[in-house]
């Protein structure tokens, strides 16, 4: 496999900024404004009334057309389905199924690597076999199964991201057990430490970094994913992404204004996330593409 | 480390939990899909074999081919102009300008957005810009492919970029020293020095941007949901012109409950089409890399 690895970062070392350097300054600044302005708009219009969003999107919210958050309020707690409970369900979903994904698969990762056997072998290659077939291929027979299993509540959907998210998982921890020295394990063993005492004592604080990515490129899997929520889980429960496309996609009247509030408040979660760790998240992005 | 008695249990422990998972998620699903690939049916249970129909079906359904062109178009812009963005985006950030952290923030946050709340933000500001010109995004096919083409290129040159930068950070600096020394100008070092030491990441990214743009769908769904609709004048069925394959399969599915097994098919022949492009596309950059 190719690697990109990033060097330890060296000190940024204060550059004299030449005139050319400057214009890609100033360039870069509008791109970046033209960038923003998107979320921007829809942060904007979060505050007006339908009819004022329907008038003119790009017009600022004048005296008559501001709302204040009550667009925030009718959404978040008003209609047949309130969105906090959306909140609550993604977020369960989304801690749930990682901590189960970077559990089982470490776990699953570093047998298979140290065993070796054809069997481990054939489940590996499955495992990466499975990161390149498209969703749309298994939709009909996964939820079918989903449903058979009745896996079709946030507790069993947890269970089939374990199935359908370990590729990726089990492929990047067993490239990460291949490089750790067998010799640390074998002086464990040597010491009378048992396989798991050897993996949670020994291992799993080495495959640390690892967990991290892992844990990174699968939130923003599950917290994102549409599809496979939508086709699995009962009509009682909704995700985010459920929320907002059911809102749109729903005949007749859409009420503009209260989506408008939803996407922003389905995007500050991202941006807290992203400021939080921001650091592992490009490092997650950057040991994932390795994956290639 | 796993004495043969005990390999048993410690195979269960470890390993079970995610096999079983697996298998629910994806191996039996895939096997299963691949079966009904062949049959007529509406659930699972009354499956006929029929043999290859569905195939043939499959490429008589303009809906489908249809889908296929607008794909492979939209796959040969979004990838190079994603590619090329992200390569001097990343390369100018990496010269030390001004305010790079800012900039890198602001162009990698989009990802981390999920595609159906990115559909209809760009839905929102689209039809906002058209309507000061008396139309809408459903009502040209063009302004459905360029808006989905600004929105993958806003979504994901981003992320490229990261792997980009990673990529220039991690080309050794007495490399250019040598090539200095030797006599090399500005633009030999780069054909003859960074390029090559680029081509790890350019194999990367365009697999990524390749893989992501073939299997799209939140994003189209969101956005246009395949409109404008247009009645075929040979077979007279309606064509969604700003359909792409994932979104067409699954309407294939969930919209008509008799043509199941035809879009059982197309989502096959969908994971072959995939699978060959990256497949070829990982031959012909790794051919370009050189040994590290």
């Amino acid at each position: 496999m190719a690697k990109v690895m990033a060097k330890p970062k060296e000190k940024p070392v204060k550059k004299k900024q030449t005139l050319g350097m400057k214009i890609l300054s100033v360039l870069f600044t509008i791109v970046s404004i033209f960038y923003v302005a998107p979320v921007f708009f829809v942060i904007m219009n979060s505050f007006k009334s339908n009819a004022a969003i329907s008038k003119g999107f790009f017009e600022f919210p004048t005296a008559d057309t501001f709302q204040g958050f009550q667009n925030y309020i009718t959404g978040m707690f008003h209609g047949n389905y309130p969105f906090w409970k959306s909140i609550m369900w993604s977020f369960f979903i989304t801690i749930g199924g990682v901590l189960l994904i970077l559990i089982c698969t470490s776990m699953c990762a570093w047998y298979l690597q140290r065993s070796n056997t054809v069997i481990c072998k054939i489940i590996y290659y499955f495992c990466i076999f499975s990161m390149v077939v498209p969703f749309q291929m298994v939709m009909f027979t996964l939820s079918k199964t989903a449903d058979t299993l009745h896996l079709t509540t946030p507790w069993g959907i947890l269970i089939v991201y374990l199935g359908f998210g370990a590729g990726l998982s089990v492929f990047m921890f067993s490239g990460f057990v291949k490089s750790i020295p067998i010799e640390i394990e074998e002086a464990a063993y040597v010491d009378g430490a048992g396989p798991l005492r050897t993996f949670f004592g020994i291992v799993l604080p080495i495959m640390k970094p690892t967990f991290i990515s892992v844990a990174i490129l699968q939130t923003m899997w599950i917290w994102n994913d549409y599809l496979l929520p939508y086709l699995i889980l009962d009509m009682d429960y909704k995700t985010i992404p459920i929320h907002i496309q059911y809102l749109n996609g729903s005949y007749g009247h859409t009420d503009t204004s209260a989506i408008m509030s939803l996407i922003v408040l389905s995007i500050v979660p991202i941006v807290i996330f992203y400021f939080a760790c921001q650091k592992y998240i490009i490092e997650g992005v950057i040991s994932g593409a390795v994956k290639g | 480390m796993f004495r043969k008695g005990k390999r048993k249990i410690y195979s269960l422990i470890f390993v079970l939990p995610t096999f079983a998972a697996f298998i629910i998620g994806f191996i039996y699903p895939f096997f299963n899909g691949v079966y009904l690939s062949f049959c007529e049916f509406r659930t699972t249970s009354d499956a006929v074999f029929i043999g290859v129909d569905n195939y043939i079906k499959a490429f008589q359904n303009e809906g489908f081919l249809h889908s296929f062109w607008f794909t492979v178009m939209f796959v040969i812009v979004s990838v190079v102009l994603i590619n090329v963005i992200a390569f001097f985006v990343a390369y100018a950030l990496t010269l030390g300008i001004r305010g790079s952290n800012i900039f890198r923030t602001v162009f990698f946050v989009p990802n981390l957005v999920g595609g159906i709340i990115l559909g209809y933000i760009w839905q929102y500001i689209f039809n906002g810009i058209l309507q000061y010109y008396g139309t809408n995004l459903a009502l040209d096919s063009r302004f459905g492919f360029w808006g989905l083409i600004i929105l993958m290129c806003w979504q994901q040159a981003g992320y490229m970029m990261i792997i980009y930068i990673a990529g220039f950070q991690s080309v050794p600096k007495d490399l250019y020293e040598a090539a200095r020394i030797d006599g090399a100008n500005k633009k030999q070092l780069l054909t003859n020095v960074t390029m090559p030491m680029m081509m790890p990441s350019i194999t990367i990214c365009t697999f990524l941007t390749l893989t992501n743009s073939f299997k799209l769908f939140d994003q189209n769904l969101a956005l246009t949901n395949g409109a404008p609709g247009v009645v075929s004048a040979t077979s007279g069925t309606t064509v969604y012109q700003t359909e792409m394959l994932a979104l067409n399969i699954y309407k294939t599915f969930y919209a008509n409950q008799n043509s199941r097994g035809v879009g059982q098919a197309e989502g096959v022949i969908f994971f072959v089409i995939v699978v060959v492009i990256a497949l070829v596309q990982l031959y012909f950059t790794r051919r370009k890399e050189v040994q590290q």
